[in-house]
């Protein structure tokens, strides 16, 4: 039987860059404070690494995102496999050029003759009282980005699993670490290996409903649980996982077998991801649906400051259980 | 800004070879130009012309090696770095003999077999990702550099300023040239940049910057020579302003409105490529026969990459689901 281990998001992806980074010399990590000098970065994900590694392939740089994205463009494209940390996702707007215009498109510009094989780490979520400038969920605007992998992982062991895979990606892939989980321990097997990217996972099986959710609302979904059970509601999660490419054939299977589907996400609803994932069960599903798909997202502002107004903004649990009530009709 | 003492000399030979690069780009844009106003190609066309000097002499410093990244006014950077023609044409017609198989277009030409990495529609996005390449340099502790190609305008956007401060502090083996042609578009250099001279903002880096007659191979060489060897030798980058003027504005159909008809003329009075002949021949390094024959021997390679290129297929519309990964994913 496998060791399982009891670590958080932060260990688990602090394990990722140790094994990514000692089993492969082309490995490099540069970011805002994240050499041991400087702490290994803001929430100390990258401790150790420059010491084990050496300044060369992990360096603190400047507060100069544009230049941090595009010196991980130009390594990639020279062979090496940069991980690069942008301190809060609100961040990356200051990078959106490198992002958008560059690393997610310069394999197709090139007709394929340059690849680049960056991960960009990031960190956001609402629930600190970080408000409007540092807890947005962007994973919409990189999703609409044709070429960029987008991944927001909802537990220690897929942060590890995952982000391994975004390391051996041969495509830019963001990976979104959210505030709410990072801290939160769970079960991690102590020979966990990397996790497909676009494979979406069934946490909780059930037959009434399908709850298609990723990163922290996968959490706020199972705190859900037990008012759904209470309503007679037999929900089924699916954790997303990845949500570019993301896996039409679980979340679909699971909603031909519930008839229902409701996605949940921390991103503003308006535009936001899951009226893709809604309007595509709408086409491939129309006639096999028992109720119209349901969306609940961040509401149309900015994250709010105050305590009152940050729980609004988020999905609650007990939102998707009376969502879910709506939608039993 | 510094000033250099025993200035590197191009040999007679690398003289002739600066000004084969420069017929080569200057027939190439011609050729370019007529076919576009012939109505044979349909893209938009920001023509160097009168800018070839430039690439010209850095590349006879480079090797097959070394890498640059450009921007949307870049074919003759890349013309001077040596790359094919053939594809080149094929791929400003969109075919899929083109570098980037029709995909990427003038404005986004690739080709890492003759070191070009990345051409940028996005002003002063060549620097951000030369950073890396250079870093990617470094680490193979190899003696490449790397040529990050801009305009004067682009030193105003952030992107400029953040590379620099990065190449600095890392040492890294790059060189950014910003092409001062005096023009943004359409806006004048002295109502949108702050100094008088771009050079001037290598001092706020801490590395080396120098204005440099952009039209004078002499000048240019030894600069450029100076700049790479210390990046050879790890010493860092170096910021080369290299004033110059673009003969037919900003955009093929430009009409100028912006400069003067004095200005104008006077530049182009003072063409380098002509100019470059003339020196050749009065100081013995060639005959005019020899030149002559470098011109038709270039001329016949133009030719017959437009006729490639024009007469390659079209992509298959397949390649929309391609090359947006490594695998073809349905999306
Ligand atoms: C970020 C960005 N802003 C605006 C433009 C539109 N634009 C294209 S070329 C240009 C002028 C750039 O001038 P300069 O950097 O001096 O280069 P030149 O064209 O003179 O070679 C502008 C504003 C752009 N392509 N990218």
């Amino acid at each position: 039987m496998t060791e399982m281990l009891k670590m958080n998001g932060i260990q688990a992806i602090n394990a990722a860059m140790f094994e990514a980074m000692a089993a492969d010399d082309k490995v490099l990590v540069l970011g805002e404070d994240i050499a041991d000098r400087e702490g290994g970065g803001v929430t100390g994900t990258m401790k150790g690494l420059s010491t084990k590694f050496g300044d060369h392939r992990v360096r603190t740089t400047p507060i100069s995102e544009q230049a941090i994205i595009g010196a991980a463009i130009g390594a990639a494209m020279a062979g090496y496999k940069p991980v690069a940390e942008i301190m809060l996702m609100n961040f990356t707007t200051v990078a959106m050029d490198m992002i958008f215009n560059h690393a997610a498109k310069l394999r197709f510009m090139s007709g394929g003759q340059t690849s680049v094989p960056l991960t960009i780490r990031t960190l956001t979520g609402a629930g600190w009282q970080t408000a409007g400038q540092h807890s947005d969920h962007l994973e919409g605007w990189f999703a609409h980005a044709a070429g960029i992998k987008v991944v927001c992982p909802s537990n220690p062991a897929d942060m590890k699993g995952l982000l391994m895979s975004c390391i051996a990606d041969p495509d830019p892939c963001i990976f979104v670490e959210n505030g709410m989980t990072l801290f939160v321990p769970g079960e991690v097997a102590a020979d966990q290996g990397p996790i497909p990217l676009g494979k979406a996972k069934v946490v909780v099986e059930g037959t009434d409903l399908t709850i298609v959710t990723w990163s922290a609302q996968v959490m706020r979904s199972q705190m859900a649980l037990a008012g759904l059970a209470e309503a007679g509601i037999s929900a089924e999660i699916v954790d997303l996982r990845t949500i570019s490419p993301w896996d039409k054939e679980t979340v679909l299977a699971s909603v031909v077998k519930t008839g229902r589907a409701l996605v949940v996400h921390e991103a503003v609803r308006n535009f936001g991801p899951g009226a893709e994932i809604a309007a595509t069960i709408n086409e491939e599903l129309f006639g096999q649906l028992k109720a119209p798909v349901k969306r609940l997202g961040g509401a149309y502002c900015a994250v709010p400051f105050a305590k009152v107004l940050e729980d609004a903004f988020v999905p609650q649990p007990d939102d998707i259980v009376a969502a879910a009530k709506a939608m039993m009709g | 800004m510094p000033e250099l003492s025993n200035a590197p000399v191009p040999s007679p030979e690398t003289l002739v070879d600066i000004y084969r690069r420069m017929v080569r780009i200057e027939r190439n844009d011609d050729a370019i130009r007529q076919t576009v106003r012939r109505g044979r190609l349909t893209m938009p066309y920001y023509s160097a012309r009168g800018q070839e000097v430039i690439p010209s002499a850095i590349s006879t410093l480079l090797t097959k090696d070394d890498q640059i990244c450009t921007i949307y006014r870049g074919i003759h950077d890349m013309v001077a770095k040596d790359m094919p023609l053939r594809p080149l044409w094929a791929e400003i017609a969109g075919r899929v003999d083109g570098t980037c198989k029709g995909k990427g277009g003038p404005m986004h030409l690739t080709h890492p077999e003759s070191g070009i990495m990345v051409t940028t529609g996005i002003v002063g996005s060549s620097m951000p990702i030369a950073n890396g390449l250079a870093w990617a340099a470094q680490l193979d502790g190899s003696k490449r550099v790397v040529i990050a190609n801009f305009g004067d305008g682009a030193s105003n956007i952030g992107a400029f300023h953040e590379s620099l401060n990065l190449a600095s502090i890392w040492k890294l083996p790059v060189i950014f040239v910003c092409q001062n042609n005096g023009f943004a578009e359409h806006t004048r250099y002295e109502n949108a940049t702050s100094v008088d001279f771009i050079a001037k903002r290598a001092a706020s880096y801490n590395m080396p910057g120098y204005t440099v007659d952009g039209n004078d191979p002499l000048d240019m060489y030894a600069h450029a020579h100076v700049a790479i060897e210390r990046a050879r030798a790890g010493e860092g980058p170096t910021l080369l302003e290299c004033k110059t003027f673009r003969f037919l504005g900003h955009v093929l159909g430009d009409d100028d409105f912006y400069m003067t008809k004095e200005e104008k003329a006077a530049a182009m009075a003072k063409d380098p490529l002509p100019a470059l002949r003339a020196s050749l021949i009065a100081d013995g390094h060639a005959t005019e026969a020899q030149l002559d024959k470098i011109v038709a021997d270039i001329e016949a390679e133009v030719a017959d990459a437009q006729e490639f290129g024009l007469n390659s297929p079209l992509p298959d519309v397949a390649e929309l689901r391609r090359d947006v990964f490594a695998e073809e994913i349905a999306a």
